[in-house]
């Protein structure tokens, strides 16, 4: 029992036939082939599939895509625009907040919604603030430098220098 | 402070390049195995058992076959018609792809459905009915081979009991006559947990056979390609799929650890299904299958024994592993090493004998024993002898730190022969552990905690100093399935001085495609920005075993670095050519051959390689391309020391790491923020045995935890800021001096943490305990010790 539903994703609409089981994540990788969103988990657990939807982040594995009509989704394809890349994508390749990349993208639009509602977070506030979001790689410490740095790129304030700090 | 060769333009090694791979992965234009939609593919789903042991009586898939959409319901039977119903397992033992009449494990394969949707995958799954006879199984290795044990392996004819094999290395009289003589002798019994490796990607794979060219095409999420098609041509070459018809990609892969190097049962039912069917097969594990059934890593129970003089010399060590292995030895070893590199456990420390020894056994467990960011059971070494020393250093009431600079190999003993045969490289072990207690300022800590302990605190410092071993390896004791574990590299330069180069080894994320075009940059001067880097493609690539056990800079980088010589000779002769003079009267600098004494008589690299193109001398082969396939002559042996502060709540025993500073020493670095980002991951894969982590089962071999939801990997607020830094003592046969970084925080990071909270419970008579340390651990060892009958705080 098909149901034909219209999502708005990064501007675009996709209309396509869908189960009313079918995930938001599926129909974003499959039915829309924006396959940047990725699947970690069968328990919501990792946020590799997080989302923006109206501005809020959401793990799409979570969500019927039925739910998500009429609602602005964002994916991490939507960040780039054609003035150039989102801060935060800038923040992480900058700053080595990846490895594998696979978490990267629900790490990212996790860490523009903490970023919209305080551009400023101490690192207490981004490590608790990404905790929805498993990194297997890189240890975090670069995904909350990345983060301050996305943060002062939206701030306009002076940005934090990405070169690694050693104890010597 | 790193010094550079080359210009920040060239980009050779010593440079922190931000890395060339991270504009697709920033996009979402990573392509994972699961990205990949071939036409006409369809997906596979697997039936897996509930029961740990047990007899399948009976397979009904019928009310599965009448779902709309269902292809097939592949069964052990189905597949024993090829002769494709088991496969061998790297440690040549054998495993089951689907089980003809017993599963041996909880979320073992019993059955695949093929259907034209995902959806419809899952529906038939739930709709296949298995009527098993339950039987009791052996969960406990200890009582693997009690007397009422079943022989769990009735298939392998030989088989007995559950034994699988003895191994030892070592002095043992001498060893033991040591022992009985000793001053000081320390024994704790130690388990290190079994744990999974947890990539955030799983596993998996698109098998794509072409009936009509009969040709299979193998999109998979492997990180030794070459030999995985090796084994496809091995296991299937008898139905036709011989080498050249096998094509295995890797594409970009979400983490592997070392969980993406065996080959699962999945794999070979989505080849066999293709084959069978003719379609594109996709086969994407759940998270929670990948917990359950895909290998685990450790699981050794070891005995540790040091033995010493009353002032602090160590003088020997006994270590005693029980290995439970679950229902096969699916190990990912080298072939000749049971145990893997498990006779490191001498460590950093001078002694002159050692006896080790460990018998494996097999249990209903998921079979594995794959490294989880280690090189081949360094992990379990480092464990026991960074535990046993500090037990030492507690037994004589002798700092740790001055125990280790005590018995630490000192720099002018390198090479050293190890007492179970091992020749370490370098090392400068002082250097490490002087800067680590700089940082942390060690001798205020002590009295802070001293006067923390008055006040009923409970703060622990604790250390490490390990010796890893990696770069596998030598051709002389060093194969997998008998291929030598050489790797390669390919390089070729186009007329207009840019370039490509293609490995063996398949990066997972440690940033091959930035790292390798350095050391090609660093020998060739081209910079860095203009090499483009390909691993995972067999039909493109050089053959090579691949990235696990910390070897693609050992291994494949020395392959980069010795085929980027080979073109600078190239370039020597054709600058003599050009400039008229003779190979001798040229000097190099990165990026130009210039007359000596003459610099402005010079070639660029890049009008070098233009004349290999359109000017190059009669009697040379024209063109710039260059391959090596390198074999080490020794191991590399990076080392650490690291420091780890904690303070452990006392009434709810939390612990809270306050403090970690990881000094490693790798050698030669080529990207300091690349090794650097290795560092800190690896940590967070070092506090997550140490203090979160195990894969439990119970006494029915159920699996307590096998989803994320309650198997806690760690996250961003568990993790600690990480402190690091190096040292740096060159492998003195390595081409670039480079030794290998991304496991070694893993290796040393959980001894330093438990080190601590031994530490921290000092006061209470508590001298060990088993990672991964937890709240309710520390509360159960207080309360045996009879001291939670008032509080601990002062």
């Amino acid at each position: 029992m098909e149901k034909e539903i219209t999502l708005k994703i990064n501007g675009e609409e996709y209309t396509q036939k869908v189960e009313p089981r079918t995930l938001l994540i599926h129909f974003i990788r499959e039915n829309a082939s924006l396959t940047g969103s990725h699947i970690g988990c069968d328990t919501s657990s990792c946020g590799a599939c997080t989302i923006l939807i109206d501005g809020k982040s959401a793990k799409s594995c979570t969500i019927l895509a039925i739910q998500a009509q009429g609602k602005e989704i964002t994916t991490v394809e939507g960040l780039a625009t054609t003035e150039g890349v989102h801060p935060i994508q800038e923040g992480f390749k900058e700053n080595h907040g990846l490895h594998c990349g696979f978490c990267t993208p629900g790490m990212m639009l996790r860490a523009v919604e903490l970023l919209e509602k305080n551009p400023d977070p101490t690192e207490e506030e981004i490590r608790w603030g990404i905790s929805g979001n498993l990194c297997r790689c890189t240890g975090y410490n670069n995904i909350v430098k990345a983060i301050k740095y996305a943060g002062a790129k939206i701030r306009g304030a002076e940005l934090p220098s990405t070169e690694p700090v050693f104890v010597e | 402070m790193i010094q550079c060769k080359t210009s920040k333009e060239i980009g050779g090694m010593g440079h922190s390049m931000k890395r060339k791979e991270d504009d697709r992965f920033v996009h979402g234009k990573g392509n994972y195995v699961d990205d990949v939609k071939l036409p006409g593919m369809l997906y596979m789903d697997i039936v897996r058992s509930p029961y740990a042991y047990a007899k399948i009586k009976n397979i009904d898939s019928s009310e599965a076959l009448k779902i709309p959409g269902v292809l097939a319901v592949v069964t052990g039977k189905d597949l024993e018609q090829y002769n494709l119903h088991w496969m061998p397992t790297l440690m040549s033992d054998t495993q089951m792809v689907l089980p003809v009449d017993t599963v041996m494990y909880q979320s073992q394969e019993v059955a695949a459905i093929i259907a034209t949707e995902k959806y419809i995958a899952r529906d038939a799954r739930e709709a296949v009915r298995v009527e098993y006879e339950v039987m009791k199984p052996v969960v406990n290795p200890f009582k693997a081979n009690d007397e009422d044990a079943p022989v769990l392996r009735t298939d392998k004819e030989d088989q007995k009991d559950n034994h699988i094999w003895h191994w030892e290395v070592g002095q043992k009289e001498e060893t033991e006559k040591i022992f009985n003589d000793a001053e000081v002798v320390v024994k704790e019994q130690m388990h290190i947990p079994r744990i999974h490796v947890s990539s955030i990607e799983t596993c998996g794979c698109v098998a794509d056979y072409d009936k009509v060219d009969n040709h299979l095409t193998m999109y998979m999420t492997t990180q030794a390609p070459h030999a995985i098609r090796t084994v496809i041509a091995l296991v299937a070459g008898h139905v036709g799929l011989t080498e050249e018809k096998v094509r295995v990609i890797s594409p970009d892969i979400g983490g592997g650890f070392g969980g993406k190097v065996p080959v699962y049962p999945g794999y070979v039912i989505a080849i066999a299904a293709s084959f069978l069917i003719g379609k594109p097969v996709k086969w994407i594990e759940d998270r929670s299958e990948n917990l359950q059934a895909d290998s685990f890593a450790r699981d050794y129970h070891i005995t540790a024994e040091m033995a010493g003089t009353k002032d602090g010399k160590i003088l020997a060590t006994r270590m005693k592993v029980l290995a439970d292995h679950g229902y096969t030895d699916a190990s990912a070893n080298p072939s000749k090493f049971p145990t893997g590199m498990f006779s490191i456990g001498t460590g950093s420390y001078d002694y002159s004998h050692a006896f080790m020894e460990a018998d494996a056994v097999y249990t209903n467990k998921p079979p594995g024993g794959v490294a989880y960011r280690c090189s081949f059971r360094v992990t379990e070494a480092v464990h026991a002898i960074e535990r046993i020393t500090d037990r030492y250093a507690l037994e004589i009431g002798k700092d740790p730190a001055e125990l280790r600079f005590q018995n630490f190999i000192k720099k002018d003993q390198f090479p050293y022969q190890s007492p179970t045969g091992w020749e370490y490289d370098s090392g400068d072990y002082e250097a490490g552990l002087k800067l680590a207690l700089k940082t942390v300022e060690y001798d205020k800590l002590r009295e802070k905690q001293a006067q923390m302990r008055k006040e009923g605190k409970l703060m622990g410092i604790g250390l490490s100093t390990f010796t890893e071993i990696v770069g596998a390896g030598p051709s002389k004791d060093f194969d997998i399935l008998g291929i030598k574990m050489f790797d390669s590299a390919e390089i070729r330069v186009h007329p207009t001085g840019k370039a490509i180069a293609r490995f063996g080894t398949k990066s997972q994320g440690q940033g091959h495609e930035t790292t390798y075009a350095q050391i090609i940059a660093e020998e060739l001067g081209i910079p860095a920005k203009d090499i483009q880097i390909e691993e995972g493609d067999t039909d493109t690539a050089p053959y090579g075993l691949g990235t696990y056990a910390s070897r693609s800079t050992p291994t494949a980088g020395a392959a980069a670095a010795i085929a980027a010589r080979k073109l600078r000779d190239k370039a020597r002769k054709l600058a003599a050519h050009l400039l008229e003079v003779s190979e001798d009267d040229l000097e190099w600098e990165p990026g130009k051959f210039s007359v000596k004494g003459a610099p402005e008589k010079s070639k660029t690299i890049q009008e070098l390689v233009f004349a290999a193109y359109t000017n190059h001398p009669q009697g040379m082969e024209a063109g710039f391309e260059a391959t090596h396939y390198y074999d080490p002559p020794n191991l590399t042996f990076p080392s650490g020391a690291y420091i780890c502060v904690v303070e452990i709540d006392p009434e709810t025993f939390e612990i809270d790491v306050k403090r970690f500073v990881a000094i490693d020493d790798a050698g030669n670095i080529i990207n300091p923020m690349v090794a650097q980002g290795q560092v800190h991951g690896g940590l967070t894969q070092g506090i997550a045995p140490a203090m979160y982590e195990e894969l439990i089962y119970d006494d029915d071999g159920n699996i307590l935890n096998g989803t994320l939801m309650d198997y806690l990997v760690p996250t961003a607020v568990e993790s600690p800021n990480w402190e690091t830094g190096h040292t740096v003592t060159p492998s003195p046969h390595h081409p670039i001096g480079a030794k290998g970084i991304g496991e070694s925080p893993t290796v040393g990071a959980p001894p330093a943490i438990a080190n601590a909270i031994v530490d921290a419970l000092k006061p209470y008579g508590i001298t060990h305990l088993d990672i991964p340390i937890t709240p309710a651990k520390i509360f159960e060892a207080l309360k045996e010790k009879g001291v939670l009958d008032k509080p601990i705080v002062g």
